[in-house]
This record gives structure tokens, C-alpha cells and sequence, in this order.
């Protein structure tokens, strides 16, 4: 059976909870010949972007997935055939794909017994002969103990129903090609029901959403519906932080080999500030509040083609100095516009700063990222006339590097009263940054 | 060794015991100067004289209430029942009373009822029947049912040792048919041991009696064809049986034929069967099937006999239903 020796790429399980993906494109052809672990296609999960390394060394079979199509995990999306095996004929007429929209994940694919099953000396007395969608007790307990998806082994039991020996044999196949055992699947989730959509008329161009713009706008409003949110402004005189970061820049690069942003300074004053005022970095669970000795520091990303945004997630924040807080940031930040981040960069978050002021925005009302309790919104520096107090005590205007920062809380856990003196310590840790220190 | 047929080997026992252990000896109808109605017990009552070989009445109570009342003041009882059929006489004799009284009092009951049963010579209803399961329920007595002539001696002997009532039921379409070799002097065969009639991967047939070698015969039809390789267990004993050995061939081949001659409802292969349901469930690779005799009295009529009878082409069609499920 080809099967035995060829090797199929299946959608991966890109964390416990992700029960689909979308193909965003293949990277290679049908036919082109490909090697073990380069890299296959791209793919979207409501986690994620990613790629999928190849399996095995082949060519690369017909794709049974096309791209903007979104299967459930375990799906198989193309075969890798065995080294010199005959490349697919391109098919003469690729059926028209459907709107992504309309592609909901089917039930996994049950192949068709691939010979016609033995003509019983009996008539089927019970209607066994539906055998394929049948895993008996033995085949489901050796593919549970192997995470072997039953659909994809040929059946030769009644009615095409996968026997003992068969799975037996498709596990010898496989472990003689030293194939990664996959993991027991999670059951696909139920596709969220597709609101009844109007057809696009003249001037409007409909576009199906993509898994992370679903899983952003579900998440958006969960946390509007969760939390009671509240947003406090401050206005930060940076003037002492553009000094020092004036002076650390070069240093930063040209011994580090880091860039030294806005953000990283913000960051370490911000773990400071929530060290004092803990329910700022907690959450709500059930009727308890859990607060955190840890800062898990999401540093909201957008995606260079402007269509998503994802949040990576800087563990332990409150233990990096102003150097390893500036390391970590560029790092997530390159894999997140690289598509490598990893499930567990985007999960486990306590705090969240976005940072819409690169763009020159002085003032916002961000959405807290669910469980989380607070957000920061990093608005520009712009320099601005103030009032200030001379060395005479008097006033005097000066021209300044002002920004504002505004903070999301949910007012359920957090009152006013406890969160502007948060912001307060927070602007003092600014205003005041002790170079000795960090 | 000796070749013996099964029921030399039987009577090889008995003379054994006999000779070997005073306290043993032997009642039944017509077993002294007739020699029994099989002729197990010929020349016996010649060697070892009335008084240990006894021709007792027409009474099946009066045998195995006799044979308690003696194993009870330390003799070593072994009586016949002329036919299996005729033991739910002493129904309440043996379930009432000898199986209760060790817990009850104490006191062992060391006897052996030998019963000939089974068919296949139109003996028809009371002279047919294979009436083991109904006394493998009963908890205190032993239920033991050889298949080879080896066996029918080691059995024999193993049971005249149990300080316990044990029932042995010997086969008579065996006694003259099944000739093999058998080991010269008193040798033992455990209880609770299976025995392994053949060793194959890919069906296991548990069976005893007469059906070992019906299933035998059935596994070189089937594997002359090509067809699957059977496992065969002999169970050799119901109580005990040996459930170990049962769940590592089902383990094994992950598909189970139960087969025996006793009707199929409450027969001891439904209690196999859901035994290997309730333990080796994830071992499964199909139902287990059970091929046993329909639910009704034993037909004196031939033909209608062997469609009650499971023959080898009812296992040969249940193996092969296996094996394509």
C-alpha cells in the first residue's frame, strides 16, 4: 500500500487549546523534490504563525489542502513520497475552491476502503459491514498508546474497518521511516457558527476573516464583556530618560548589539511600579484574586502586513535589568514579524503593554488581554511647552519631551485610588531613573 | 508410555488409586461383575473385591449421599453416575450438601463423581447432555473435564487427592475413539492449568472435552486453506479454570472463540466471555463469538444430532467470520 511508504504532513498542534490552522502558503511545489525539516508551508493558528518543517526527505505529493483553506489539527495537507517516486501529473482542471469563509473543517477525511470488502459467506445479520468508522477495542487502545490517528491506516477489515494487523503494520512502516510519533490529538473543535453574511454588492470586496483576525475579535469582546474598564492618563516628563538613553545607545549596540528603545525603559520602571501595587498584575479567578510574585510582560505586536496582531510574552520581566528587558524585547519581536515564535511565547501573560505612540499617538483606551486586570498604552514623546519651577522657584516654561500613558484597568478588582498611585509611582520611576540602579 | 485410549486411561487410574490408596474405592450401578455400562470398571471388582468395588442400587442419591457420608469419615469415594444425565437425581446431595460442608462444618468431603457425558451417538435427551456449567455455579464443588487420554489419567488421580467434591466428566464419545500416549505410573495433571492443544497468533479457541479436537480439526481446515493461524487452549478444568492463561492468548491474537458442547445460554463460555470482556477489553479486536449447542433438549435424530452437535464446519465458518471481521 503507498502508504506504507510515503509519509504524510499533517496540520501540527500548535498548543493544547489550537484545534485548527489555515494554510497562509505552500512553500514548495507539487513535485518539487524536498528534504527532511526545510520548510513546507506557512500556516495560522488563532495562536500563532508558523512553519512546518518537512517530515521526511521525498518529493512532495499533490496538496490536499489548499492555501486559505483551515482544516482541523491532524488533517493530512500533502504526502511526501518516497525519493524518486514519480512526481504527481499536474491535474488538468483544479476544481474552483471555495470562499475560505464557507470551508468549515469537515470530519476527518474517511477514505474509501481501498479494496471492495470480501463478499460475506453470510448475509451481515447486524449491518457490521460499516466497519470503517468502527475502531475495535485493541486498535483504539495501541493508536491512543501510539497517537496514531485511525483514519489515516488502511483498513482491510470488514467493510474497510482498520484491524489490529493493520495498525500494527502501519506503525512498522512508520517506525522504519523513524517518523515523530505526533501527539494524541485534542477532538477538533466545533467551527463557531457563521453568522448569516449578506452577499457583497457593487464596490464592496468581501474577504473571508482570517483564524487570527476570529480569534481577535472574539477575544476583544469577551474582555469588554468581562471587564468594567476604566482608563487613567498620565503625563510623563521623559527628559531624564532621553538623556540616559542618549548616552547608553551606543554602548548598548555596539557592546551588546542591542537597541536600546523608549519601550525597554518603560518596561523595567513599569516591573518596579507593579512590584508595589500587585493587584495591578493579577487576575480574577472565579470568586478569588490571584496575584503573581512574577511579571510575564506581553509586548503587543502588530504583523507587518497590518492584518493581525499578536502579543509575545517576556517571562519574568521583574528579574531583567534594563539590558536583558532591551534583549528580550528585540528578540520577540523579530520572531514574532518572522513567523517563530513558539506556542509558549504568546501564552501566560500577566501584564500588557501596547504601544500604538511609535505612529504619534498621544492618547488611547486600550482593551485589557484577558485574564489580565491592566494594560498600558505607550503614547508618544513629543515635546511640548511646560510650566516648570526655575532654581529661583519660579515658574518658567520649558520645552520638554512629554508622554502620556495611559492605563486600562478593570475597575471590578482595581478602584481608582489604587491604580493612580500605581501610575504615580510609575511616572516617578520615570521622571527620577536612578542610571546606578538598572 | 503406553498408548491408551481415553478410556484405558481412566481405568488405568482407578486401578492405580486403588491399588495405591485403601481408603479409595468405587460405587456405581452394574460397575462390580458388569464391569459398568462403558466398561470403565472392568476386571476391577476381580482385583480389588466387593467391598471396593460396590454395586450399589438404582438410586443416584443413595450413591452420592452414601459416597459424602463416607468421604466424611475419611475414606476416598469414586462413584459412577451411569450417565451425567442422571446426576440431577442427587442434585441436592451434591449442591445442598457436599459442596456446603466444608463451610458449614469443617469437614472435607474428599470424593470424585465421575460422570460420562456427552454425544454423538443419538443417545438422545437423557443420555446426551454435558451438564458441567450447571455445577461449575455452585460454589464448593470442583468441575473437571479432560480431553486426552493423558489427561483423563492425571485428572483422575489429581481429583481422588482433592480433599474437595470434585466432578469429572469424561467424554464418551472419547472413550474409544482418542488413542494416544499416556505416561506409565500415578503422575498428577494440576487443576486450573490450561493446556495449549496448539499454538497459533491470530484467532484463540478455548474449549474442552470432546471440542478440543472438533476445534482442532477445524484449525487444519482452516490453515490447509492459507487461512488464519488458531491458538487452542484446553481448559482441562472449569473450576478452577485458568483465566491467566486465557487473557495472555487473547492478548495475544485479540480475538476469541468460546466453543463448547453444552447449550449456549448460562453455558461456562459466557462466563469466559465476559471475563475476557471485563479484563482484556483493550485487547479486542473483534466480538467474541460463541459456538455452543442451540437452546434445547439433545435430538435423538442423526442429522438433526449433528446440527446440535457443534461439528467442524460451524467452527471452520466461526473462525473464518473472525478472522475477516
Amino acid at each position: 500500500m503507498a502508504t506504507g511508504i510515503a509519509v504524510d504532513v499533517v496540520m501540527p498542534q500548535m498548543g493544547v487549546s489550537v484545534s485548527e490552522g489555515t494554510i497562509i502558503r505552500w512553500l514548495k511545489a507539487e513535485g518539487d523534490p524536498v528534504r527532511a525539516d526545510e520548510a513546507l508551508l506557512e500556516i495560522s493558528t488563532d495562536k500563532v504563525d508558523t512553519e512546518v518543517p518537512c517530515p521526511a526527505d521525498g518529493v512532495l505529493g499533490e496538496f490536499l489542502v489548499h492555501e486559505g483553506e483551515t482544516v482541523p489539527v491532524g488533517t493530512v495537507l500533502a504526502t511526501i513520497l518516497p525519493p524518486g517516486a514519480q512526481a504527481p501529473s499536474p491535474e488538468p482542471a483544479v476544481p474552483e475552491l471555495e470562499p475560505v469563509a464557507a470551508v468549515v473543517p469537515a470530519p476527518l477525511p474517511a477514505e474509501a476502503p481501498v479494496a471492495p470488502a470480501p463478499v460475506a459467506e453470510e448475509p451481515a445479520e447486524d449491518g457490521r459491514t460499516e466497519g470503517r468508522a468502527f475502531v475495535s477495542p485493541v486498535v483504539a487502545r495501541i493508536a491512543g498508546e501510539h497517537g496514531v490517528d485511525v483514519s489515516r491506516v488502511p483498513g482491510t477489515g470488514r467493510g474497510g474497518r482498520v484491524t489490529k494487523t493493520d495498525i500494527l503494520a502501519f506503525l512498522d512502516a512508520r517506525s522504519g521511516r523513524g517518523e515523530e510519533e505526533l501527539p494524541p490529538q485534542a477532538a477538533p473543535l466545533p467551527p463557531p457558527a457563521a453568522a448569516p453574511a449578506a452577499p457583497a454588492v457593487a464596490g464592496e470586496v468581501l474577504e473571508p476573516l482570517t483564524v487570527m483576525r476570529r480569534a481577535i475579535a472574539e477575544h476583544m469582546i469577551r474582555s469588554v464583556q468581562t471587564s468594567a474598564h476604566v482608563t487613567a492618563v498620565f503625563e510623563i516628563d521623559m527628559s531624564r530618560v532621553v538623556s540616559i538613553r542618549e548616552k547608553l545607545k551606543r554602548e548598548f549596540d555596539e557592546r551588546h548589539g542591542v537597541r536600546l528603545t523608549y519601550l525597554s525603559f518603560i518596561a523595567r520602571a513599569l516591573c518596579d511600579a507593579l512590584a508595589k501595587w500587585p493587584w495591578l498584575n493579577a487576575e480574577i479567578r472565579g470568586d478569588r484574586v490571584v496575584t503573581k510574585s512574577f511579571v510575564n510582560l506581553g509586548i503587543a505586536v502588530a504583523l507587518e502586513d497590518g492584518k493581525g496582531l499578536i502579543v509575545p510574552v517576556i517571562r519574568n520581566a521583574e528579574e531583567k535589568n534594563l539590558l536583558g528587558i532591551a534583549r528580550s524585547i528585540a528578540d520577540l519581536a523579530e520572531r514574532a514579524r518572522s513567523k517563530k515564535l513558539l506556542p509558549d511565547d504568546v501564552q501566560g501573560g500577566t501584564f500588557t503593554i501596547t504601544n500604538p505612540g511609535g505612529f504619534g499617538a498621544i492618547a488611547g483606551t486600550p482593551i485589557i488581554n484577558q485574564p489580565q486586570v491592566a494594560i498600558l498604552d505607550v503614547e508618544a514623546i513629543v515635546k511640548r511647552p511646560v510650566v516648570i519651577t526655575d532654581e529661583h522657584g519660579g515658574d518658567a516654561i520649558a520645552i520638554r519631551p512629554i508622554m502620556n500613558l495611559c492605563l486600562s484597568f478593570d475597575h471590578r478588582l482595581v478602584d481608582g485610588a489604587y491604580a493612580a498611585p500605581f501610575m504615580r509611582d510609575l511616572k516617578i520611576n520615570l521622571e527620577t531613573w536612578d542610571e546606578s540602579s538598572y | 508410555m503406553a498408548v491408551m485410549t481415553y478410556i484405558q486411561a481412566i481405568s488405568a487410574a482407578l486401578r492405580e488409586e486403588l491399588r495405591h490408596d485403601e481408603r479409595v474405592f468405587l460405587i456405581g450401578e452394574d460397575i462390580g461383575v458388569f464391569g459398568g455400562a462403558f466398561k470403565v470398571t472392568r476386571g476391577l471388582q476381580e482385583e480389588f473385591g466387593e467391598w471396593r468395588v460396590i454395586d450399589a442400587p438404582l438410586s443416584e442419591v443413595a450413591i452420592v449421599g452414601g459416597s459424602i457420608g463416607a468421604a466424611l469419615v475419611g475414606m476416598r469415594p469414586v462413584c459412577e453416575m451411569q450417565f451425567s444425565d442422571f446426576v440431577s437425581v442427587a442434585w441436592d446431595q451434591l449442591v445442598t450438601v457436599a459442596a456446603k460442608q466444608h463451610y458449614r462444618a469443617g469437614t472435607p468431603v474428599p470424593m470424585v463423581v465421575r460422570l460420562p457425558s456427552g454425544g454423538g451417538f443419538s443417545g438422545g435427551p437423557f443420555h446426551s447432555q454435558n451438564p458441567e456449567s450447571s455445577f461449575a455455579h455452585v460454589p464448593g464443588l470442583k468441575v473437571v473435564c479432560p480431553a486426552t487420554p493423558a489427561d483423563a489419567k492425571g485428572l483422575l488421580v489429581t481429583a481422588i487427592a482433592d480433599p474437595n467434591p470434585v466432578l469429572y466428566f469424561e467424554h464418551k464419545h472419547l472413550y474409544r475413539r482418542l488413542k494416544d500416549e499416556v505416561p506409565e505410573g500415578r503422575y498428577a495433571v494440576p487443576f486450573g492449568q490450561a493446556r495449549r492443544h496448539r499454538e497459533g497468533t491470530d484467532v484463540t479457541v478455548v474449549t474442552w472435552g470432546a471440542m478440543v479436537h472438533t476445534a482442532a480439526e477445524a484449525a487444519e481446515a482452516v490453515a490447509a486453506d492459507g487461512g488464519p493461524s488458531v491458538e487452542i487452549l484446553d481448559l482441562r478444568t472449569l473450576v478452577p479454570w485458568d483465566r491467566e492463561s486465557v487473557l495472555r492468548s487473547v492478548e495475544k491474537t485479540s480475538k476469541l472463540l468460546v466453543l463448547h458442547e453444552d447449550t449456549r445460554t448460562g453455558g461456562f463460555g459466557a462466563e469466559i466471555a465476559a471475563t475476557v470482556a471485563e479484563e482484556a477489553f483493550e485487547h479486542l479486536d473483534a466480538p467474541i463469538k460463541r459456538i455452543a449447542a442451540p437452546d434445547t433438549p439433545v435430538p435423538f435424530s442423526p442429522p438433526l444430532e449433528k446440527r446440535f452437535i457443534p461439528q467442524v464446519e460451524d467452527v471452520v465458518r466461526g473462525l473464518r467470520d473472525l478472522v475477516a471481521y
